[in-house]
This record gives C-alpha cells, sequence and structure tokens, in this order.
C-alpha cells in the first residue's frame, strides 16, 4: 500500500464527513459528520507517522482522540438538555442568534 | 534682586486670573482695583530694578526653566534685565498702571468689566515677556501673547460688528509680519545654531552680508506688522474699535512700539547692515509724513489720535534706522507718556459725550471738563515739540540725527510732519475744547472722576519732565547700545536746527489755534481731490478691498464650491457609501440559521484554499 492510498482514504472521509455537516439537518447526524472528519484527519497523519518513521503524527492522532472524546461527551449533554427543553433537534429551530 | 524680576513679571498674571475667575460675573469692583494694585506692584519692582541697574550697572539674568531641550536645541524660560529692557519695564508697568486705574473710572457701567481686567493685565504680562526675555522663541511667545491679548481687546464689544471685524484684522495684518519674525528666527537658528541675543549677537559678524540682509529684513517684516509700518498700516486705524484705555495702552504706549524694541534689541544686526537700516530709516520718514497728512482730514477724534501714533512710529523708526538707537528709545518712552494720556483724556471726552467721536459734533468743552482739557493741551504740545516738554527733547534728537547723518531728504520730511504734528494736534484740542459748542444741548457733558484725572496727573507730569532727564538716559542705555556720534555736531547748526525745527512746529499751532478758534477752514476744502484723498486714507483700505480681500474672497468661495464640495467631501462620502451599500448587500447571510452559516463557513474555507493554493502556485 502506498502513502497516497491512505491519503485518498482520509480525504474521501473527509468529504463524506464535510457533505454531511452541510447537507444534514439533525445536529445529532452534524455530530457523526464532525466525528468522520476528525478521524479522516487521523487516518492522515496516522499513515504519515508511519510513513515518515516519525510518532509525533501519532501522537497527535491519540491527542485528536481525546479531544473528540471530550467534545462529544459535552455536546451530547448539551443536546440532551436541549432536547428536553424544545423537543427538537432539528437544525433550522436553533435560531436564538436571529438579529 | 532675582525676586524682583519675578515680581514685576508675575503681578500682573496674578492679577489677570484671579480677575478671570469672576470674568462671567457681573461687575465686582474689587476686581479693577485688585489687578491696578497688582500692576503698581509690577511698577514698584520694576522701578527698583531700574534704580539697581542704574546704580550697579550690571545686568541680571535669570533662567526659569529649561523651555526646550532637543538635540542641539536649547532654548531655556530665560529672562534679562539690563539697561534696554528695564527701561521698557518702567514705561510699560507705569503706563499700564495709570491706564488700568483710568479704566475703572472708564468701564464703570459696562458689563464686561471684570473680563475686561483680565485681559488687560495679562496682557501687560504677555508684554514684560516680550521685552524682558533672553532669546527670541521667549520673544515670540510675548510677542504673539499682546497679538492675542490685543486681539481679545480690540474685539472686547464682540456683538459689535464692526469691532470683531476690526479684531480680526489687526490679528491677520499681524500674521504677515510674524511669519517674516518666524523666518528671521529660523534663518538664525540656522545659521548660528541659538536663539540667545547674546550668543547671536556675538556670532553676526562671521556670517555674509547676504544672509545678515535676510535675517534683518526678515525680522523688520515682523517689526513692520507689530508696529503697524506701511503697508501693514491700516490695522492701527480700525483697533481704536476697542475701549479707548485698550488704545492709550496697547495701540499708542505699548505694544506698537515693539517692533522699535525689536530693532533696537538686534542694533548689532542693524549695524553690520547699514542699507538696510537706511531703508527702514526710509519707510519710517515716509510713515512719519503719510500718516501724519491723514490725521489733518479726519474727523473722528480717536483716528487722528492713531494716526499720530503711526507716525510718531515712523520717527522711532528713522532713528533706529539711522542707528541712533538710543534715540528711537527715548522717543519712545517719551511718546508712550504723552500719547497714552492724549488718549486716556480722548476717553473722558468721549465719556462726557455719550461715546461720540465726531469732532465736528464737540467744540466748548474747555469750561465744562477744565482738568482733561489742560491735560490733553500738555500732552499735546508734548506730541508737537514745544520746549521744555518731552516731546521736544527726542523729536529734535531724530531730526539732528537725521542731518547729521546726510540724509536731508530724510530730514526734509521729518520738519514737515513736525509742522503737520503742530497743526492737528492743535486741530484736535482746538475743535474739542474751544470754539463754538456743537453738541446737542441734552447732553450735559460732565468732568470725569477725580480718580480718573489723577491717574493720569503722573502721566502728565512725565509727558512734560521725561525730556529733562535726557543726559542720564544716554549714559544710562549707552552702556548697552552703541552711542550715536555727535562730533561733527557743531554747536551753532545745532541751534539753528532746534530754531527752524521749533519754528514750523509753532507756525503749525498758530495756523490750526487762529483757523479753528472760529470756523475753521472753508467748506470748499472738502471739495478738492487732496481733501478726499486724504479723508478716504489714500484710498488704501478700498484698494485692499478691492486687490486682496475680493479675490481672496472669490477664490475661497471656488475653493469651497469646487475642491471642498466636488472633490473632498464627494470622495469622502463616496467612500461611505459605498461601505453602506455593501452592508445593505451582505446582511442577508446574517440570517440567524446554523446551517447555512455552516455551508458559509465551508464556502469561506474552500475559498481560502483556493486562494492559498493559486498563492502557492504563483
Amino acid at each position: 500500500m502506498t502513502l497516497n492510498a491512505y491519503l485518498i482514504l482520509s480525504t474521501v472521509l473527509f468529504s463524506i464527513g464535510l457533505i454531511g455537516v452541510i447537507r444534514r439537518k439533525n445536529v445529532l447526524m452534524l455530530f457523526f459528520s464532525t466525528e468522520i472528519m476528525l478521524n479522516a484527519v487521523n487516518v492522515g497523519l496516522a499513515a504519515i507517522s508511519k510513513f515518515h518513521g516519525d510518532l509525533t503524527g501519532q501522537m497527535f492522532a491519540f491527542f485528536i482522540i481525546a479531544v473528540a472524546a471530550s467534545e462529544v461527551a459535552i455536546g451530547l449533554g448539551l443536546l440532551i438538555l436541549w432536547y428536553k427543553r424544545t423537543g427538537s433537534i432539528n437544525l433550522d429551530d436553533i435560531a436564538g442568534m436571529k438579529g | 534682586m532675582e525676586k524682583f524680576i519675578y515680581i514685576a513679571l508675575f503681578a500682573p498674571l496674578v492679577g489677570s486670573l484671579i480677575a478671570a475667575l469672576f470674568s462671567t460675573q457681573s461687575k465686582m469692583v474689587f476686581t479693577g482695583w485688585f489687578t491696578s494694585f497688582m500692576l503698581a506692584v509690577s511698577m514698584y519692582a520694576s522701578l527698583n530694578l531700574l534704580y539697581y541697574v542704574y546704580t550697579e550697572d550690571i545686568s541680571l539674568h535669570i533662567v526659569l526653566f529649561d523651555w526646550i531641550v532637543i538635540g542641539n536645541l536649547d532654548i531655556p524660560f530665560g529672562f534679562v534685565v539690563d539697561h534696554v529692557s528695564v527701561v521698557m519695564m518702567s514705561v510699560v508697568t507705569v503706563v499700564s498702571t495709570m491706564v488700568h486705574i483710568h479704566s475703572i473710572g472708564y468701564m464703570e457701567h459696562d458689563k464686561g468689566f471684570n473680563r475686561y481686567f483680565s485681559y488687560l493685565s495679562a496682557f501687560v504680562f504677555s508684554m514684560l515677556v516680550l521685552v524682558m526675555s533672553d532669546n527670541f522663541a521667549v520673544l515670540f511667545i510675548g510677542w504673539e501673547g499682546v497679538g492675542v491679548c490685543s486681539w481679545l481687546l480690540i474685539g472686547f464689544w464682540y456683538h459689535k460688528e464692526s469691532a470683531t471685524w476690526a479684531a480680526n484684522e489687526a490679528f491677520i495684518m499681524n500674521r504677515i509680519g510674524d511669519l517674516g519674525l518666524l523666518l528671521g528666527m529660523f534663518l538664525i537658528y540656522w545659521n548660528i545654531g541659538s536663539l540667545q541675543y547674546d550668543i547671536v549677537f556675538a556670532q553676526f559678524s562671521t556670517l555674509e552680508t547676504s544672509t545678515l540682509i535676510w535675517i534683518g529684513a526678515l525680522l523688520f517684516l515682523g517689526a513692520m506688522g507689530k508696529s503697524a509700518q506701511f503697508p501693514l498700516h491700516t490695522w492701527l486705524a480700525d483697533a481704536m474699535e476697542g475701549p479707548t484705555p485698550v488704545s492709550a495702552l496697547i495701540h499708542a504706549a505699548t505694544m506698537v512700539t515693539a517692533g522699535v524694541y525689536l530693532v533696537v534689541r538686534s542694533n548689532e544686526l542693524y549695524s553690520l547692515i547699514p542699507e538696510v537700516g537706511y531703508a527702514i530709516a526710509c519707510l519710517g520718514a515716509f510713515v512719519a509724513i503719510f500718516a501724519a497728512s491723514m490725521a489733518l482730514v479726519n474727523n473722528d477724534m480717536k483716528r487722528i489720535i492713531a494716526y499720530s501714533t503711526l507716525s510718531q512710529l515712523g520717527y522711532m523708526f528713522v532713528a533706529a534706522g539711522l542707528g541712533a538707537y538710543w534715540i528711537a528709545l527715548f522717543h519712545l518712552a517719551t511718546h508712550a507718556f504723552f500719547k497714552s494720556v492724549l488718549f486716556l483724556g480722548a476717553g473722558n471726552v468721549m465719556h462726557a459725550m455719550h461715546d461720540e467721536l465726531d469732532i465736528r459734533k464737540m467744540g466748548g468743552l474747555h469750561k465744562e471738563m477744565k482738568a482733561t482739557s489742560y491735560i490733553m493741551i500738555i500732552a499735546s504740545l508734548a506730541l508737537a515739540g514745544i520746549f521744555p516738554l518731552a516731546g521736544f527733547f527726542s523729536k529734535d534728537k531724530i531730526l539732528e540725527a537725521a542731518f547729521y547723518s546726510d540724509a536731508t531728504v530724510l530730514w526734509a520730511i521729518l520738519w514737515i510732519t513736525a509742522g503737520l504734528t503742530a497743526f492737528y494736534s492743535f486741530r484736535l484740542v482746538m475743535k474739542i475744547f474751544f470754539g463754538k459748542a456743537n453738541y446737542s444741548e441734552e447732553l450735559h457733558p460732565h468732568e470725569a472722576k477725580s480718580f480718573v484725572i489723577a491717574a493720569m496727573i503722573p502721566l502728565a507730569i512725565l509727558a512734560v519732565i521725561a525730556g529733562w532727564f535726557e543726559h542720564s538716559f544716554v549714559e544710562f542705555v549707552t552702556k548697552i547700545l552703541p552711542t550715536w556720534e555727535t562730533t561733527n555736531l557743531e554747536h551753532s547748526t545745532a541751534w539753528k536746527l532746534i530754531l527752524v525745527t521749533s519754528a514750523i512746529v509753532i507756525f503749525g499751532i498758530a495756523v490750526a489755534v487762529f483757523k479753528y478758534k472760529r470756523d475753521g477752514f472753508s467748506k470748499s476744502w472738502e471739495d478738492t481731490f487732496i481733501y478726499k484723498l486724504l479723508s478716504n486714507q489714500y484710498y488704501i483700505p478700498k484698494i485692499y478691498e478691492v486687490c486682496i480681500t475680493k479675490p481672496y474672497y472669490a477664490i475661497s468661495v471656488w475653493v469651497w464650491k469646487v475642491i471642498e464640495i466636488k472633490f473632498i467631501d464627494a470622495s469622502i462620502d463616496g467612500l461611505a457609501h459605498f461601505v453602506n451599500k455593501m452592508g445593505v448587500r451582505f446582511r442577508p447571510i446574517q440570517s440567524g440559521n446554523l446551517s447555512s452559516s455552516l455551508r458559509l463557513m465551508t464556502f469561506g474555507l474552500i475559498l481560502g484554499l483556493v486562494f492559498a493554493l493559486v498563492l502557492s502556485v504563483l
């Protein structure tokens, strides 16, 4: 397997995540999409780290996993609260910032 | 002795600031007396310094603080009290004190009483800064300070359109002169690297003559502005819009002589460039006769005295230009006394006549106001130069100086002017105090209050006796001023000169007295070309209006309509409109919808990436 293959995989995953972010209206699905994007980056980092023989990339991937986990934990907590309050997790209903 | 310098300088400032505290309140006699008292303190200190410098024969030098120290430029806020400045200080403080006391009576019913005294004392402070400074920079501060105070006081009755106009005219005319003074200072600093008098004057002889001529001419341009010499003279007559004691103090005795003081102070410079000095003398002689001729036919009491001041300033510049600096200073001092008292007398007359200035509507006031009348006669005699009054000694010396500098033409002009001076002075006196009473019956003219008269008496006495101290004065000031050599003077010629001058003066007085005892000159005079020329001030104000004011106004209107509105305003407004329009166009993206925000974010990200890609390829 060449590095290119990994990077193409990473790009494809990232694009899927990005399209999800743009297209999805369900906030839960939005979280999934961001997770996909983060992990696409992780794939790229780990692959480059392996091919260059430098562990820094893999260490960074671990960091991202940790950060993503905490982000999801807080995000889901907020989402549950939001759902309890409004009974909806539709993105278009969240319009508190509208001027 | 230093403390006397500080007292002399700062007492008027203290008075001014205290009076300023009450400036918006209604009249408080206290402010008038307090400022007068502070002035008296300053006068006492100045006279003390005069005595000290006279007896000890040393000059005092103090540095208040370092003002500007940048690189090689070092300008301390320093003051020097030497033989010249102490004379100026004494003259200024004596006249100011009397004018302050006189003003208490003159401004009695004025709403701006407190404000007036604040300005007047501030003026004296600035004038003292001007004469006591030991360098050109601090002199310039005083120079501008007196200019500002003059502006404030000419326009004191600011609700009068004519007063504000005259104030602005005086200030703007002075700008021209001040620019010259500033450029002269720059040239001095450029060539010598200092503005301290002692350093600068010591270095002048090392400079090239052409540079010196430039410096001399530019400094004299400053003097011309302040001393209202032709062609910057029109402001002085218009400055008579201010209260009369102001005219006495600022526009007769002190501020307008600042130009003469500057030339006297820079005597080392002008001694090196006699050609510039000669030009100054010629201009002075021209102004002397030019102003005197305008005074002949004018009917405005204060304007007559103002033209007389102009003419006497011309005399001073003749003396200074010919190198007879001490004579210029001497005439400056005697002129300050008799001209200020003449103005103060005119103020009394104005009060008695309810602010009437036209001398054709006066007459026969002698029996109503004897004291003022006598004082004004004395002052006029002194102005005309009758022995043994002050004007005789100083004016005669100027004529002598002109005669012995082989400037016979100048002498002849000044000689004729002496006759004219005598004539117009007594025309004024006769028209006001003698002859038929031409004022309306309801006026009931009355003499001024006794303390007002008392304030004039010391000045009147000085106008009589100041000339008697000629010898000690010469001895005193020539310790630092160059002596004017009179060795080629034969006694018999000197006597002849005195006789000839006195003859024309007495002739002028006699003509005025005899003519105006009855009806004066016939009406047909007023139709002649000369009369019209003179009474319209040689049409110079008209010429200025047509050639300078109106074109300048037209240019200003053009600049306003084309450059300001169509160019500057349009471009600034266009920019603002563009930003505003962009804002309106992009407002929909702030929908508050998270989904569209995310899309926009993605779009921006991609745009950024593409941009970075393009940049890296390029």
